[in-house]
């Protein structure tokens, strides 16, 4: 196992930046997610760090080995393809097998450990089918197989479970995540599911334009965004555009809203506050004395068997509230409601 | 069920089809094995003219030359053909599309006349004719047919296999050996019988670039037709088409292989 360490590396095709100036420490034996829409970079950071492609500065180390120098082949890295790119020709078993082949591993041995690797993903007695004879999910696991049975120092996943349906993603999260703390294997995921991103990682890095806006554990980053992207892009989140005036926000209506920590610059700001933090009061009653309040008009309820969302407006802002369906009042379009939330959970992002 | 009209037609078609194909071949195979010089009926039953045919110098010499210049054209023929088609698929260069481009008209050409170019550029050139000209003629007739097999063989190929055995480190020959070989060796093996088909049928062309007393088996066929025909042609016609349909259905079999995944 080892830790990769990527500094300041920056590549560019052409006139396009594909990663600019990015650092990030992946600790070794974590689980960590690089999450960014298409063109953030992520893949390009994944494959520089697989070796298919170079920095055009800066510097990767893997188990704090300078890499630079280093053909693919010789990186020791197992890496799982978005098609998985199982070979046709072969059998279940002869894919699996094909990195200790490579590597003159005796017969025994391949065969011992190929059993082993199997047995991890569940699928043993597969070994003499054809690629074309499992389904989605079993090509994944016969991908996963193969790229770690020969024991590499790192794991590297492309959109790991993009190719299957929404069932068998979230069965394959569980799995994905008990096969890496079996393994114990530095494991770096690229995905743009923010909610993969969350469930399955420790560490997770948001790319943007090919910088890393931020980094930090799952909960770190929902609770505390830092930009208005990370905030959008890790969940949903309500925007309140205003100005710092007196370390509060006021807003355009002359709405003040206190936020996490007082604010200590001036000037245009936004903050965000997350759609299960805001509640719909009917009883003032209920307020405690660190709440936001905001008026705002009800505009559309969408209801999803246990939880509702609702859709407000503010002035010029849409607003979104969910709620769990436990004793929802039934209110109606038009209606003018008050809406109130922690002022801890209000955070300064940049816009 | 009653067949309707159209089914009715249509079988009709069909078997007219069929009959038209493949009765001049039976007949001719069958009258190979009937002693009667003048194909009398019935057919007197006996391997005379293939008899005949083991002492026909000629025509023996012709085949192997046939076979040879089929041989050296298969393997120039589908090595080069397959190294273009990798580069095409892999690279990309100044005037590719012009390049792809140009290996259709070849096929589109009369063979009478691309043969009388050959002619012309090999005198002029100084190559003159015999069989390395042969070799060289039907090499480039059967290089757009090798491109156009192997390339659709490597259209499906997926660029993240060689990528994925690499980073299960294997070496590049390795990658080579274990993955995009196997993978082309259907469209490979389709290719090179292609070169073989269009080599060993080559008529016109071997015409042509043929020096009196070495010729090929078709050459040497028209010719003994013009002279008079014999039933030892009918004999070693249908030693070809035996042959030729084997190697045809060996052809398909790899088609279809290649074309399943």
């Amino acid at each position: 196992m080892a830790s990769v360490t990527v500094s300041h590396v920056s590549k560019s095709f052409g006139d396009f930046q594909a990663l600019s100036d990015v650092s990030i420490e992946f600790a070794d034996g974590g689980f960590y997610a690089l999450l960014g829409p298409s063109g953030s970079g992520k893949t390009t950071l994944l494959r520089q760090i697989a070796g298919f492609s170079f920095p055009d500065s800066g510097e990767i180390r893997i188990g704090g080995e300078a890499v630079e120098s280093v053909p693919v082949e010789k990186r020791n890295i197992g890496m799982m393809f978005q098609n998985y790119a199982l070979f046709p020709n072969m059998s279940v078993f002869d894919n699996v097998a094909f990195g200790l082949m490579v590597r003159d591993t005796p017969r025994s041995e391949i065969k011992a450990r190929v059993g082993e690797a199997l047995e991890l993903v569940r699928l043993s007695g597969y070994d003499e089918r054809k690629p074309h004879q499992l389904s989605g999910g079993q090509r994944q696991r016969v991908a996963l197989a193969r790229a770690i049975v020969f024991r590499p120092q790192v794991l590297l996943l492309d959109e790991p479970l993009s190719a299957l349906d929404k069932a068998l993603r979230l069965g394959m999260q569980v799995e994905l995540k008990r096969i890496q703390r079996e393994v114990g294997i530095t494991t770096i995921f690229v995905t743009h599911d923010q909610e993969e991103a969350l469930t399955l990682s420790d560490k997770v890095g948001v790319l943007k334009d090919g910088k890393l806006l931020q980094e930090g554990t799952p909960r770190e980053l929902y609770e505390r965004p830092r930009t208005a992207f990370a905030a959008t892009f890790l969940g949903d989140a309500n925007l309140f555009n205003g100005i710092a005036d007196d370390g509060e926000l006021a807003l355009a209506d002359g709405t003040r809203l206190r936020t996490l920590e007082p604010l200590a610059r001036s000037g245009r700001m936004t903050c965000a506050v997350r759609p299960e933090k805001i509640a719909i009061v009917e009883d003032s009653a209920q307020l405690s004395s660190d709440s936001n309040v905001l008026e705002a008009e009800l505009e559309q309820t969408i209801f999803a068997g246990n939880s509702l969302s609702y859709l407000l407006r503010h002035g010029d802002t849409s607003l979104r509230v969910f709620a769990q369906n436990r004793a929802a009042a039934d209110l109606q379009p038009g209606q003018r409601v008050r809406l109130a939330w922690c002022s801890a959970d209000t955070i300064p992002v940049e816009a | 069920m009653k067949a309707r009209p159209v089914n009715l037609l249509g079988r009709v078609y069909l078997g007219l089809v069929l009959v038209f194909l493949y009765v001049p071949i039976l007949v001719m195979a069958a009258m190979s094995f009937n002693s009667s010089q003048f194909y009398m009926l019935p057919i007197d039953w006996s391997f005379d003219w293939y008899v005949k045919l083991a002492h026909n110098d000629r025509l023996l010499e012709a085949a192997r030359n046939s076979i040879l210049v089929a041989l050296v054209t298969t393997v120039i023929a589908s090595v080069l053909g397959t190294a273009a088609s990798i580069a095409f698929f892999r690279y990309d260069f100044r005037f590719k599309k012009v390049l792809q481009a140009a290996l259709f008209p070849p096929i589109a050409i009369p063979w009478l006349i691309t043969g009388t170019a050959m002619l012309l550029f090999f005198f002029w050139s100084g190559i003159g004719r015999g069989l390395h000209a042969m070799i060289l003629g039907h090499v480039a007739l059967a290089l757009p047919y090798v491109i156009i097999v192997v390339s659709a063989r490597i259209k499906g190929f997926d660029p993240d296999l060689e990528a994925a055995a690499r980073s299960l480190g294997a070496s590049p020959w390795q990658v080579i050996r274990h993955v995009t070989l196997p993978y082309l060796a259907p469209g490979f093996i389709a290719g090179a019988l292609f070169a073989f088909a269009v080599s060993f049928d080559q008529f016109v062309i071997s015409y042509f670039l043929s020096v009196p007393g070495v010729s090929t088996l078709p050459v040497e066929i028209y010719t003994a037709i013009k002279k008079g025909f014999t039933p030892e042609i009918n004999a070693i016609s249908t030693i070809v088409i035996v042959f030729s349909i084997t190697l045809l259905v060996i052809v398909s079999r790899f088609y279809r292989f290649g074309g399943d995944r």
